[in-house]
């Protein structure tokens, strides 16, 4: 956190071994260990949530339903009848980067989806998924799709390069999308706290004036926990939409 | 009687059924359109679009010029061209948001 007049807004993503002599021997972080925590959140949800497994769900089982029921809909309705057998793999990613994001508001945390390094490697799993589909379901006329129909074949040299790089591009826009929001997001933050602590130097006059950037941090944090769940919509729902190319024949 | 009350209060059970997953989709829809729609990330989205496309360009144009001994002349090719690549996306990007 900033202390004093000099304001580091990027400490916060700095990453330290933990766990002391064992997470120094084998270069463990923040990261990961709030990775292990996201995704055990969510498995003791769902198995907290399903556990009873009563015909008249109670509230927790009634949520994890809910979840379940909203992510099925979602890869059922975006991707057609092969949605199914994505549907494991979306709940996963969306709940994973969901989880990531609300644990990074807590105080004292660590967002691991505001890394490059996590959100590119998600985007890549997407990616890679979605060529072995396509190339699974359209043999080779997967690679039909880079010449855009009805274009002049003069135009076939420059068309298809562009066309390439347009695909290879989706999973960089995908992580910088979520990268650059978490980021932005944790930025804020920490830049209106950090006018607290400056203000709170200037005495009474400070101390009153610095109730504007805590009120603006509080509606930020509504802010943040929108942010949150859209941006994990929104990988989910791309995620979809590109395996619905992949299966699409 | 009773199997009758069973079937009308099936059939009713099918028609909430329906109506419940026809709200569903549209409150569905109704969020991906407030997602495209917003002018701030509307803004963000064709931002990344056009970054990423470009950052792709580059960085093959880069590879290839290290890899070829070639200086400069693959990374200008495939800088414009990621830049093509990305104007490609925003526009397809507004034109998903137009036909909708």
């Amino acid at each position: 956190m900033a202390g004093g007049s000099s304001i580091n807004v990027l400490e916060q993503f700095e990453l330290h071994p933990v766990l002391g002599g064992l997470g120094e021997a084998l270069r463990f972080s923040q990261s990961p260990l709030y990775m292990i925590m996201a995704v055990c959140v969510v498995l003791m949800f769902l198995y907290m949530g399903m556990r009873p497994a009563a015909v008249v769900p109670g509230r927790l089982q009634a949520a994890a339903e809910v979840c379940y029921e909203f992510i099925h809909n979602m890869a059922v309705d975006t991707i057609g009848p092969e949605g199914t057998a994505f549907f494991p793999f979306i709940f996963t990613l969306f709940f994973f980067i969901l989880a990531g994001n609300y644990i990074g508001l807590l105080p004292f945390s660590f967002t691991f989806t505001s890394h490059i390094a996590v959100t590119f490697a998600l985007a890549m799993m997407v990616f890679v998924l979605t060529v072995i589909v396509s190339l699974k379901v359209q043999g080779l006329r997967f690679f039909a799709h880079f010449m855009p129909e009805g274009a002049s074949p003069f135009l076939a040299p420059l068309l298809i390069p562009i066309e390439i790089l347009s695909f290879l591009s989706r999973p960089v826009s995908l992580s910088i999308r979520l990268f650059a929001n978490m980021v932005a997001g944790h930025v804020m933050f920490d830049i209106f706290a950090s006018f607290v602590i400056m203000l709170a130097g200037f005495g009474v006059v400070g101390d009153v004036f610095a109730v504007g950037p805590i009120a603006i941090n509080v509606a930020l944090m509504a802010l943040e926990l929108l942010v949150g769940v859209l941006q994990a919509y929104v990988f989910a729902i791309l995620t979809c939409i590109y395996l619905r190319e992949a299966v699409a024949h | 009687m009773s199997k009758n009350s069973d079937d009308s209060f099936d059939a009713r059970l099918k028609a909430a059924e329906r109506r419940s997953g026809l709200e569903q989709k549209e409150d569905l829809t109704e969020k991906e359109d407030a997602v495209e729609q917003s002018l701030p990330g509307l803004a963000l989205r064709a931002g990344t679009e056009m970054l990423s496309a470009l950052v792709v360009g580059v960085a093959i144009g880069w590879e290839l010029d290290h890899w070829l001994k070639t200086r400069a002349v693959f990374l200008i090719i495939f800088a414009l061209m990621g830049g093509g690549a990305g104007v490609l996306n925003v526009w397809r990007l507004v034109k998903s948001i137009d036909g909708k």
